[in-house]
């Protein structure tokens, strides 16, 4: 079951993939044992890299696996200690941002650096205009050059509007844009695909064959390969720091990228059904809310880890929201423990102790730039107080421990959350509502944008709190976190439940047609 | 077309026009004499100080800065540069004059320029610290007495007029070459801003620092030319000030700023940096000045100025901002 869902969930189509076209001796750039040392820790160990024009790469890796620090010392925004580059055949030493423009080499950051008070001219045009070395700013020659660009991908974007006012797509394809009106030869894409919708990607996927067509080389530093994998050519996977495999993209698969980039066989098998505690925790009883859900009905014991999916517009979020009170259901009941607890109140579903940990961690759940400490404390400082004083170490204490416990990889405490990769985020999200104890924890999509590795350690720990005893529901379209976390899936259509399904009762593909259906 | 007259419509500068015209309408009906040559060139040459200092202030609002020291160093610069020439060189000639108290205001505008640029401050402590640090310094070493006594040629000056005279009506007008000067700044400013990589490089910075960092421009270089020109307009600001008033008084201007930065706010600048015009700008500070002039006029008490200034600001700057923020929230 456990490798075939994750190859199940990332469709592979090895027709579309196009096979090697260049020779070894025509690399664009070749790294050798580029090695980068931070303040003792080894970031990248003697790694060799070549890219060759027309050629696209997936570099895979997990958080910290050094591919950041590959890209950053191949863009010049920091220096190797070891190792050479060529770029273009020429030796580089010292390469700084501009030489690295300069000789073709350009990056889009997943925020995409654009000026959003700008014209979409002008951001395509400045970097062409700072690298020729212009003084006079002329409306006009960012006007030309912007839109022989634009015509190169053959896309439309009005020239003046304003940045700020397109959507992410657009911006993407203008910092595509910017890129090749720097006359690029390899762009480097971030997680090109985070922000985009599906059809979004297919147009994207396009005007990167294109670009390959005109002999430009492309990297995808991505968690979500699959996307990808379709038109690279090769993949390189880093690992602590070290090349792990390299190889053709049709050698690969997801499971054996998710092997090569975790260093184990993420084996997920399904907990099978309850085996039951007797002791029934949750108790819904007809919730209804006009346009979102109704006449939802369902119970949890103590121990059961519950998944509730169900496609976009379904219910299921506002039903997860509901559970917390985050959202106020006209009618219905709400039972933990044989009390009831009081509709679209917050605050006394905290006291009954219920947690939420929303699904847009990064806006909804988490002060990003507070510290972590901070973060995890912010639950809990009624219980920490000594006559009206908090009392430090004790709230230190026992969020150190709960870090500890839900294996946050962190420098220090004080530092901000937004200094940690998404899967930790997720977890300090955890952590702050561990620390409160509770017995009812919602999870909605609890492993949204987090990479593989840390992925297969969520799902670890959502079947350990189940073991502790704790409910869990899990709220999520992904289909195999559900299917390898849950005891019991609910599946939701049109705002009411339509489907139950005991745990390792039904695969993955029936499940999805269930939810089309 | 319709969205288009829509945007003209909720832009500041649509707003402040037409709180202006909605002033001066009311003025004229309860003063017949307000809408003469007189009121407007009087109007007119209070606005040119103002007027210099807004178009700096807008730069560094641009730029995603703040600077509140300008009037401190509007003062300083004028002062010592009054000194200077009374102890060396009384009969030095105008252009000197303001060439030297120009320098004097690039010098301090450096000053902060090293303390954002090179260490890296934040814009607001930095010149809140220089603000007090520069007029504490003007007065506590440099001297502390008005002087009267103005070097000739700076008397001579703001004397010389590019038109003077009496309307057929009988009124009085006169508009000082001081107003040339105010003219130069707006077309030197506007040159930078629009005609320049480097003015493009402010509006990048302000848009977004990160994204300009990455994408090769020298943030540094940008910033310390953004804090020395307003620096330099600030100690033209200050000469003309101290020409036009016939006196070097080292306790005026200090004060000033928030009236300044109030008027490029209300002309459309944001706070949070990258967005602000020239015609907004100037649109605030007539409307500043306006209020500060003539709210009496129109039957408000004097007294009531900071309460109109702060009233509209309120207005003009909250409403655009709350417009903005329904429109985000109907988007979904």
């Amino acid at each position: 079951m456990s490798a075939a869902v994750h190859a199940a969930a990332l469709p592979l189509s090895p027709r579309t993939r196009p096979a090697m076209q260049v020779s070894e001796s025509s690399a664009f750039v070749e790294m050798t044992g580029v090695t980068k040392h931070y303040a003792g820790v080894t970031a990248l160990d003697g790694v060799d890299f070549t890219v060759h024009p027309g050629e696209a790469i997936c570099l895979a890796g997990e958080n910290g696996s050094g591919k950041s620090t590959l890209i950053k010392i191949l863009s010049g925004v920091e220096q190797a200690s070891e190792g050479e580059i060529r770029i273009g055949g020429e030796v580089m030493t010292g390469l700084s941002p501009r030489d690295a423009t300069a000789a073709g080499v350009l990056v889009i950051f997943q925020d995409f650096s654009l000026f959003p008070n700008l014209s979409v001219a002008e951001n395509i045009a400045f970097a062409n205009e700072l690298t020729e070395g212009r003084m006079i700013f002329s409306r006009r020659h960012a006007r030309a050059v912007a839109r022989r660009v634009l015509d190169r991908i053959g896309v439309d974007i009005p020239l003046n509007a304003r940045l700020e006012a397109l959507p992410v797509a657009h911006k993407q394809l203008v910092a595509i844009c910017r890129a090749l009106a720097c006359e690029a030869r390899l762009i480097i894409m971030d997680e090109p695909t985070t922000a985009l919708t599906g059809k979004e990607v297919a147009a994207l996927l396009d005007i990167i064959r294109l670009l390959k067509e005109q002999g430009v080389a492309v990297i995808f530093v991505s968690h979500k390969l699959a996307e990808v994998l379709a038109v690279s050519e090769r993949v390189v996977v880093l690992r602590n720091g070290k090349k792990v495999a390299e190889g053709d993209a049709t050698e690969f698969d997801a499971a054996s990228l998710t092997r090569h980039m975790t260093g184990r066989d993420v084996a997920e098998a399904s907990p099978g059904a309850f085996a039951g505690s007797g002791e029934t925790l949750l108790a819904v009883e007809n919730l209804q809310k006009d346009g979102s859900f109704r006449d939802i009905s369902f119970s949890m014991q103590t121990g059961e880890v519950l998944g509730i999916t169900g496609l976009l517009g379904s219910g299921r979020t506002s039903l997860a929201k509901a559970l917390f009170g985050l959202v106020t259901p006209e009618s219905g009941r709400i039972v933990v423990d044989g009390a009831e607890v009081p509709l679209g109140d917050p605050i006394a579903s905290a006291e009954a102790r219920i947690g939420y940990v929303p699904e847009d961690r990064l806006t909804e759940g988490l002060f990003l730039t507070q510290s972590i400490l901070r973060n995890v404390a912010v639950g809990r400082l009624a219980e920490h107080e000594r006559n009206g004083f908090l009392h430090m170490r004790g709230l230190v204490d026992e969020a150190s421990d709960w870090l500890k416990r839900l294996n946050v990889k962190t420098p220090a405490i004080t530092a901000p959350v937004q200094s940690l990769s998404g899967g930790n985020q997720q977890r300090v999200a955890l952590a702050r509502w561990m620390s409160r104890a509770p017995r009812l924890l919602i999870l909605n999509g609890p492993s949204v944008g987090v990479d593989v590795g840390s992925k297969a350690d969520i799902h670890d720990i959502i079947r350990d709190l189940g073991h502790q005893g704790l409910g869990v529901i899990v709220i999520s379209d992904d289909l195999p976190e559900l299917l390898a976390t849950c005891h019991r899936i609910l599946v939701m259509k049109g705002g009411a439940i339509t489907d139950e399904f005991a745990g390792g009762t039904i695969t993955e593909d029936a499940l999805s047609q269930k939810l089309a259906s | 077309m319709t969205g288009r007259w829509k945007e003209v419509l909720t832009r500041n500068e649509t707003l402040v026009a037409l709180v202006i015209l909605l002033f001066c309408i009311v003025a004229s009906i309860s003063d017949p004499n307000f809408f003469t040559v007189t009121t407007l060139s009087d109007l007119l040459r209070a606005s040119i100080v103002l007027g210099i200092l807004a178009i700096g202030c807008m730069l560094v609002l641009i730029s995603g800065g703040i600077d509140v020291s300008f009037t401190a160093v509007a003062v300083s610069a004028m002062y010592m540069t009054t000194k200077l020439s009374l102890a060396v060189w009384p009969e030095m000639p105008w252009p000197l004059i303001f060439t030297l108290s120009i320098g004097f205001g690039a010098l301090l505008g450096a000053i902060n320029g090293v303390f954002i640029a090179i260490f890296g401050l934040p814009t607001l402590i930095v010149t809140l610290g220089t603000l007090s640090v520069f007029r504490g310094f003007l007065l506590t070493f440099v001297g502390s007495d008005r002087i009267s006594a103005l070097p000739p040629d700076m008397r001579e000056f703001s004397r010389m007029m590019i038109a003077r005279g009496t309307t057929e009506g009988g009124d009085f007008y006169a508009l000082p070459w001081s107003l040339a000067a105010l003219a130069i700044v707006i077309l030197l400013t506007a040159f930078i801003l629009h005609k320049t990589m480097l003015g493009r490089s402010i509006f990048a910075l302000g848009g977004s620092l990160e994204s300009a960092r990455r994408l090769g421009i020298d943030v540094r270089r940008t910033q310390f030319f953004v804090y020395v020109y307003v620096g330099a307009l600030a100690g033209l600001a200050g000469i003309l000030h101290g020409s036009m008033g016939r006196m070097a008084d080292p306790f005026s201007l200090v004060g000033l700023e928030l009236s300044v930065i109030a008027a490029v706010v209300l002309g459309g600048a944001r706070l949070i940096g990258g967005y602000g015009t020239i015609t907004g700008t100037l649109l605030g500070v007539a409307l500043i000045v306006l209020v500060q002039n003539s709210l009496i006029v129109i039957g408000i008490p004097s007294t009531w100025q900071s309460v109109t200034i702060g009233a509209l600001i309120l207005l003009g700057t909250g409403l655009p901002a709350y417009q903005a923020k329904r429109a985000a929230a109907r988007a979904g």
